[in-house]
């Protein structure tokens, strides 16, 4: 019995050491020269491998950043400047600061807004649907509803409202990576900047169709009245083909477009709730004050 | 009135369904079952019932509280894998058996690979083929034929492939085995009188069955046909050689539940090939491994462990045996 | 029995419209008559608001090499021109007409003579049928004189006449042969004359009798012109599927039936060459079928184009309560229809109403790996695998060697499946994204 014991222990370290040896040097020989900042690159970003930046994943982003004469144009937008920051300091090199930018869904046709004249009963995917028509609603260009952009999302910010029929971003998870837009067949998801305090001001609605029409289809549309652009001071609004168009690098977030739109079409998202007209004005001014700089943090 | 439907085409169905199919196979397997029952009487029937029974169960537990996801245990095909576990266990087997071996085919083969349409091997083999090496003694003592609900006297009577087995072993030669064992001829067999499994008691019970799923068009006959060509050819050629250790194409067609494996086991949509060629291809492994098992094994049995190892090979068939396709050469 | 090799599926025929006969429908007070009628690019405008046209008059001119001409289907003034919804809602280029009387073109000849001896040359028939604006007329709307044309080197042994009519519901083919059966086989004898002379075969399959009965004793006097029962199987009508039965041959993946030396015509569209080359009648009207189970009144109209689908439906007996689809064409390869004030174009052969328990889908469940999907599909693909595939998402290279390009759209696979599984659905999108992929490919 020991003799059976030792001769196996002794084969099996034998094989065993064989085998590394032999692993080894075919390790060496196969080795895939590197430049070692690559590594070093990769471990600051995320490793979400989502495509944001526009590489196939991180360590093909890592690549490229160490590849780029200078990096300023390269961005990771789930990483964020942070990021950016550290990936410069071990490339020795300097980082644009970039706003952060959110996905907004340009869309306000929600059930009650927006009726149904047909009952689609196809696969429930928005290409699949935006390639056979025009979709179960009177307007051509509105959210068909199917969630494509919900299935692509790959940090679970955008979900599907049961009541409105219309996708929801939550702007704390969203990255700015921008795979619901593309994934959107009507093209309605834009990314914006974030804006200062998480807020800014959108047109939401997309129909280019003459106003009567669009408001036929809708109660939320932008009838391309153009009131919204008389009225706002930094001409940040344009209205081609009977819509609207909030440039968001212009936008002050004055939001007095907001209360001029006839249909509603505007919104402003992230805004505090307007305090009660107060009876005792003057009372009541510094408490509504102090309550607005509460609300916006 | 509604609003009118709107859909890319094609905008009707044909009569398939899933539950159909299902409902066809349980309809193709109602008289080897019945036969089972009128031959083995209330131990068989409750048998049948703890399978099914126990199956419906396992994936209701499961799809609703472990997995949380919609329950499909309507669509028969749980149904299906308990009543083809039922008729391959030996008909004086207990009840525990038969729950045992159902929760290790729904819960373990089929469950554990995503539900219907996801597992590798067919579940009801798995059960099977778990029970007989966990539990050999419960799983071997069979039982012949008795008349009508004449209840079952469990004595260690083997199957007729057994018989062969210990037979030769023991030195005699096949010719001697068959004179001593005047049930064994194939005319027997056919309208059963050897012993066995629940199923296979009656061969042409089976084959009503398989007329049945032709008609029905729920199974090709490539893959069954090919088994018993290959069968019969190989143990054609064997026993012609060497008579006395070879049974001969026949006998190996009509026993060891080759039949019900054939026609009910292998032709398993999920866990067999999806093209004509690779089907074919199927049917002869199965064939050459249950004949090499049966004739060179330690087991009198080849059919289930043949069944299960062509299972492995069947992503394989189906990526290299692609269909003809229109377009690539001339019609011959 | 001559049929095709691979594939196929077997629904009910459902020819409830057979036995009515081609009645006349006469044009609403309005009609819109579309630019994008045929395959291609959308004719241009040649009329504008106010001008006054006849029937059979140009009102579109043809954009491009793949393109047609359009004529009037009435005469009266032009309302607008201006973009419409068609079936689907998308907005199309319409040309909208105010109807006053019915008078044609001075030079059409509108008796019922049928006129037998083909005096035009092959250019001039090539021509003529261009400026006609014939195109197949099957529901492809390819234009027929680029079909008819084939590029040097190739040359047309056999002519098809396309008879199958394979659609369940749909009998306009039917009709058509059975009530001018001549005229279809003159049209055919010009074709085969601009091809060149070649073997002609009018197909058609074995569940219409008395159409083969007609057009055989029409093919009488045409020794060149032979008329071949196909058995009963969708899709028999399918343009490959039609030459692998008759001929044997197989198109080439990728290559037009030309290269397979055959060129296939729809018989409506053989009937339009008679009337535009003998009777100087371009295309602007055609045989509709209007059906469906819940519908009493079923019927064959000889409807113009430009005709909202509402009028037809209402000269059909009106929306029946339990219609809850409308489909424009059969049931497997039709477009169901969004919009029912879009109007009747070259390659609307049929108006079909089903019900909610007819047409409404099962819910999906999962893939039970039965491969009745691959035993039906006609090109020998494998529907089961390009769903998955497609839905895996980034598989474009896999795709293409699975020869999703290959895919037919007949609807045979999804109307098999036990699972209940939208096949088609997935599979048609990604098909045109593997296009895409290979075109912008071979542009580089």
């Amino acid at each position: 019995m020991d003799s059976t014991i030792l001769v196996t222990v002794a084969i099996l370290t034998i094989v065993g050491i064989v085998v590394a040896v032999v692993l080894y040097f075919v390790a060496q020989k196969f080795k895939v020269e590197e430049d070692e900042r690559i590594d070093l690159v990769e471990a600051c970003l995320p490793g979400a491998n989502c495509g944001g930046c526009g590489s196939a994943g991180c360590r093909d982003f890592a690549q490229r950043l160490v590849a780029a004469p200078e990096i300023g144009s390269l961005f990771c937008p789930v990483g964020g400047n942070d990021v950016m920051q550290k990936v410069a300091k071990v490339l020795g090199q300097e980082a644009v600061a970039q706003k952060k930018m959110v996905a907004v869904v340009r869309c306000n046709g929600t059930c009650e807004n927006r009726p149904k004249t047909n009952d689609y009963d196809g696969y429930a995917s928005c290409k699949v649907k935006a390639a056979l028509y025009s979709g179960d609603t009177g307007c051509r260009f509105g959210c068909l509803g199917c969630g494509d952009c919900v299935a692509a999302c790959k940090f679970g910010a955008i979900s599907m409202n049961p009541d409105t029929g219309l996708p929801e971003v939550d702007d704390e998870k969203c990255t700015g990576c921008g795979a619901c837009a593309a994934a959107c067949p009507r093209t309605l998801i834009e990314l914006r900047t974030s804006g200062p305090k998480n807020r800014r001001v959108v047109v939401l609605c997309r129909n280019m169709e003459k106003g009567a029409v669009a408001r036929k289809a809708c109660k939320a549309a932008c009838i391309g009245c153009a009131k919204c652009q008389k009225v706002c001071p930094f001409e940040a609004i344009t209205v081609e083909n009977n819509l609207a168009y909030i440039d968001f690098n212009v936008c002050k977030l004055c939001t007095k477009c907001v209360s001029e739109c006839p249909t509603g079409a505007i919104h402003k998202i992230n805004f505090p709730e307007k305090p009660a007209a107060p009876a005792a004005a003057p009372a009541a001014a510094p408490q509504a004050e102090v309550k607005a700089k509460e609300v916006t943090v | 009135m509604a609003n009118k439907i709107v859909s890319p085409a094609p905008h009707v169905h044909s009569e398939f369904t899933t539950v159909r199919l299902m409902r066809d196979v349980l309809i193709a397997l109602a008289p080897a079952t019945l036969v089972s029952i009128y031959f083995y009487g209330w131990n068989a029937l409750l048998l049948l019932l703890c399978c099914v029974a126990t199956c419906m169960a396992v994936q209701y537990l499961i799809e609703k509280f472990l997995l949380k996801c919609p329950v499909t245990v309507m669509d028969c095909s749980c149904i299906v894998t308990g009543v083809l576990l039922a008729l391959n266990l030996p008909p004086a087997a207990p009840w525990w058996i038969a729950v045992v071996g159902s929760i290790v085919a729904i819960g373990i083969a089929k469950m554990t690979f995503g539900g219907l349409g996801q597992n590798v091997f067919n579940p009801a083999l798995v059960g099977r083929v778990f029970l007989l090496i966990s539990f050999p003694v419960a799983m071997t003592t069979w039982a012949a034929p008795q008349s009508w609900f004449g209840g079952v006297d469990a004595f260690s009577g083997a199957t007729p492939l057994a018989l062969i087995n210990e037979g030769l072993r023991g030195g005699s030669t096949v010719q001697e085995i068959l004179a001593a064992n005047p049930g064994l001829t194939p005319g027997q067999m056919l309208f059963a009188r050897a012993g066995g499994s629940a199923g296979e008691a009656s061969v042409i019970a089976l084959l009503l069955g398989f007329v049945y799923l032709l008609c029905r068009k729920v199974i090709k006959p490539h893959i069954p046909v090919t088994i018993w060509v290959t069968v019969a050819v190989m143990t054609g050629i064997f026993s012609l050689c060497n008579p006395a250790e070879y049974t001969g194409p026949l006998f190996n067609l009509f026993t060891g539940g080759l039949m019900l494996g054939s026609i009910f086991m292998a032709t398993d949509y999920v866990t067999s090939p999806m093209t004509d060629k690779g089907m074919i291809i199927f049917g002869v492994g199965i064939g050459v491994l249950t004949v090499l098992i049966r004739y060179f094994g330690s087991y009198p049995e080849g059919v289930s462990f043949a069944i299960l190892i062509m299972n492995l090979t069947v992503p394989l068939l189906n990526k290299y045996c692609k269909p003809i396709r229109y377009g690539y050469g001339r019609r011959k | 029995m001559i049929t095709f090799k691979i594939g196929g599926v077997h629904p009910h025929e459902n020819k409830l419209a057979k036995e009515s006969a081609i009645t006349p429908l006469a044009p609403p007070a309005k009609v819109a008559i579309s630019m994008a009628q045929h395959l291609g690019a959308p004719a241009v405008p040649k009329v504008a608001k106010g001008d006054k046209v006849l029937a059979g008059q140009v009102i579109g001119e043809p954009a491009g090499f793949i393109s047609g001409f359009v004529h009037s289907s009435v005469s009266g003034t032009v309302a607008a021109v201006e973009p419409r919804a068609d079936i689907a809602g998308n907005m199309v280029p319409h040309v909208v007409i105010d109807v006053e009387g019915d008078e044609w073109d001075p030079s059409i000849d509108r008796s019922e003579a049928i006129v037998r001896d083909i005096t035009a040359t092959r250019e001039e028939i090539l021509a003529k049928i261009k400026e006609a604006g014939i195109v197949g007329m099957g529901g492809a709307t390819f234009p027929a004189h680029v079909k008819l044309n084939p590029p040097e080197g190739k040359k047309a042994e056999f002519l098809l006449i396309n008879g199958a009519e394979c659609e369940p519901y749909v009998t306009s083919d039917d009709r058509l042969m059975r009530e001018k059966p001549e005229g279809i086989v003159i049209g055919a004898a010009i074709m085969a004359k601009v091809l060149g002379g070649c073997k002609c075969f009018i197909c058609i399959e074995e569940n219409k009798p008395e159409a083969i009965a007609a057009m055989q004793k029409a093919c009488a006097g045409y020794p060149g012109i032979e008329v071949l029962t196909l058995k009963k199987k969708y899709p028999q009508g399918g343009e490959k599927q039609l030459i692998d039965a008759v001929t044997h041959r197989q198109v080439p993946s990728g290559a037009l039936p030309i290269e397979a030396g055959c060129v296939v015509q729809n018989v409506a569209t053989s009937y339009a060459v008679y009337e535009a080359i003998q009777k100087n009648k371009p295309l602007f009207e055609r045989v509709m079928t209007v059906t469906g189970q819940c519908l009493s009144d079923r019927r064959n109209f000889l409807v113009r184009l430009g005709t909202p689908l509402s009028y037809v439906l209402e000269a059909a007996g009106g929306v029946p309560e339990d219609a809850a689809k409308f489909i424009s064409g059969g049931p497997m390869m039709g477009k169901a229809i969004a919009n029912m004030e879009a109007t009747t174009q070259k390659g609307s052969s049929c108006l079909l109403l089903l019900t909610e328990e007819q047409t409404r889908r099962e819910p999906e469940s999962n893939c039970i790996r039965c491969g009745k999907c691959a035993d039906a599909c006609p090109m020998g693909l494998e529907p089961w695998l390009l769903n998955k595939l497609s839905r895996a998402g980034g598989q474009m290279e896999a795709l293409e060697e699975n020869k999703i390009f290959d895919c037919i759209e007949c609807g045979c696979c999804m109307y098999t499946c036990p699972a209940h599984i939208p096949l088609l659905d997935v599979i048609r999108v990604n098909k045109a994204e593997v296009m895409k992929l290979i075109r912008s490919r071979a542009k580089k």
